[in-house]
């Protein structure tokens, strides 16, 4: 379908990296900064220890 | 003529069998998991001998099932209209809600209420009810394993399911002028209530052509219009399927948004949705903005993150998600002015617009401030700074990990328990719901009937009750106002008998 060949083509990886530095700088401040640091290491100890077997074993099938 | 905006949500959750402590489970059945799961929870309840009696004795009644009716009329012999499971498990809780298995997922339907508030009341009440479930249901199953929930739409892979929500409306409104409306606010509301994804599962392109996105379902839709909620999903879904006086009445079914985590969120999910739609049922929306295509503009918001890509219209404009957003928000503020906030409460309108305004003020001046109330932003968030502290693509396995766990509706697990998300509702009131009915919608019936004469109820569903008193037929007692039956309507009347058969007696007179 056309629709699905332009997002395609306006949506390389490049461009988010673009997005993505716009909106990360937008929260300054060393508080906010540490804070996320804390958050970082406390969610290290919950996450699922082997990412890539839980990703892969995550299926679903269709609802509605 | 604007009717009072009853509403409801439906949420279908993931599902995962696992062996304890993690490691995949062969050849596990996502159905039988769910049937497990609603079982497990209805003979806990059993056991403690409060809530629903003999609950497996209360089915649902799919006499007025219709999902097949089209809103626009003769339904298309293309269309793949849902079929009703009745053989899969079903239970009605004494809160109102039915909590059953629906393909291959545990679904719970919130009772009917009468604002945006209360229904996030029985969506969070209803993320009890799983999580219960899933406490409970190993001592059913092999042991050594359990089940584990996520409320999330999709499992990365392309496949999806549904966060459905429910607004009552009148009949008289044409269901063009609804569509149009509807659509304007569908495509762009994302902004503040998507909850975030990383890639993207469009048919035909690279996972990582999108770094992360704002919504869960975007990718998945793909008509403007349309019957279906499985395949060819469409933007506006036209099931006519009342469950209520059709004449006077319409259900609007809307399948496009994102399960929440955020309470506040969801909130705005319910509480924009409905005080847009009660303009339009008013005949009072002064502005319609129509998209040239709206599919690829839903995406395309989903896809832009920085909320400033602008959208084709259909009269050759372009405008933004945020505009189109001020705008339809200008228009339900001159509304409440002009009308009053009665059709969705007067201190919930209030509050929903207030909080409207200061969210898309938020992302207006900086996304980012709204990390503690909105999901796409709090995931986000949380997961730049994690790849950015481990030097990770956007594509890698651990961030995708993170986008499922956020869902994981285990407080111990659950990461969006942990960034500091502002809530609504107080948690004594969420453990409450759990078992008592919204006061003031026909739930309310429903609920205290199943509470004080489940033995003598053999099925339900949202619009009528069949009780078997012993008399020598079954007595089917109609709902057909969802704004009758209220504690105030019928408390009384309640508070006066002792039995099923006397209060059949006093309703037959009444």
């Amino acid at each position: 379908m056309p629709e699905r060949e332009q997002i395609k083509k306006q949506a390389p990886a490049r461009t988010e990296e673009v997005e993505v530095e716009d909106l990360a700088p937008s929260e300054s401040g060393a508080k906010i900064k540490a804070e996320l640091d804390e958050l970082l290491d406390e969610i290290d100890e919950v996450l699922e220890t082997n990412a890539e077997d839980f990703v892969k074993s995550y299926i679903q099938k269709g609802g509605e | 003529m604007a009717v009072p905006i009853v509403c409801g949500i439906e949420t279908e959750y993931g599902i995962i069998v696992r062996n304890v402590g993690g490691g995949e489970v062969a050849e596990s059945n996502p159905m039988a998991a769910s049937s497990t799961l609603v079982s497990a929870y209805v003979s806990d309840l059993a056991d403690q001998g409060r809530g629903v009696g003999r609950p497996h004795r209360v089915g649902w009644d799919f006499e007025d099932e219709t999902p097949a009716n089209d809103a626009r009329g003769t339904p298309s012999p293309y269309a793949y209209a849902p079929e009703v499971e009745s053989h899969l498990v079903n239970a009605v809780l004494t809160n109102g809600s039915r909590y059953y298995v629906d393909h291959a997922h545990p679904e719970l339907s919130t009772p009917e209420c009468r604002t945006a508030l209360q229904a996030l009341l029985y969506d969070r009440a209803g993320e009890e009810i799983l999580l219960r479930s899933m406490r409970v249901a190993p001592q059913f199953m092999t042991p050594g394993t359990e089940i584990v929930v996520y409320k999330n739409n999709s499992d990365g892979k392309g496949q999806s399911y549904g966060c459905h929500e429910n607004y009552m409306l009148s009949r008289a409104l044409p269901f063009g002028t609804l569509v149009a409306n509807a659509t304007a606010h569908f495509v762009t509301r994302q902004i503040f209530c998507g909850a975030g994804k990383v890639g993207t599962e469009l048919p035909g392109v690279r996972r990582d052509a999108v770094a992360f996105q704002i919504s869960q379902r975007a990718d998945f839709f793909e008509e403007e219009v349309g019957l279906e909620t499985t395949l060819k999903r469409p933007i506006v879904n036209t099931r006519d399927e009342p469950h209520a006086d059709s004449r006077k009445y319409r259900r609007f079914h809307v399948i496009v948004g994102d399960a929440n985590m955020s309470e506040v969120a969801t909130f705005l999910k319910l509480g924009t949705t409905s005080l847009w739609l009660a303009v339009v049922d008013a005949g009072a929306a002064d502005r319609t903005h129509k998209f040239a295509r709206a599919v690829p503009s839903l995406r395309a918001v989903s896809h832009d993150l920085s909320l400033s890509e602008p959208i084709e219209m259909a009269d050759g404009s372009t405008m933004t998600a945020l505009e189109i957003q001020w705008d339809i928000y200008r228009q339900c503020a001159a509304f409440a002015e002009s009308h009053g906030l009665e059709a969705v409460g007067p201190d919930v309108g209030e509050m929903v617009l207030e909080r409207w305004r200061s969210v898309l003020e938020g992302l207006e001046s900086d996304p980012m401030s709204l990390a503690g109330q909105l999901d796409w932003v709090a995931k986000y968030r949380l997961l730049d700074a994690y790849r950015d502290r481990h030097g990770l693509d956007w594509d890698d396995a651990r961030l995708r990990a993170m986008d499922l766990q956020y869902h994981d509706l285990r407080p111990e697990k659950s990461l969006a328990r942990r960034v500091g998300l502002e809530t609504l509702v107080d948690p004594t009131d969420v453990a409450a719901a759990m078992s008592a009915p919204p006061p003031d919608t026909r739930a309310w019936f429903r609920g205290m009937c199943l509470q004080r004469f489940a033995d003598d109820i053999v099925a339900a569903n949202w619009d009528s009750l069949v009780f078997d008193t012993g008399a020598s037929s079954l007595r089917r007692v109609p709902m057909l106002e969802p704004v009758r039956g209220t504690r105030a309507h019928v408390g009384e009347l309640f508070d006066s008998v002792t039995t099923a058969a006397e209060l059949i007696a006093k309703l037959g007179s009444s």
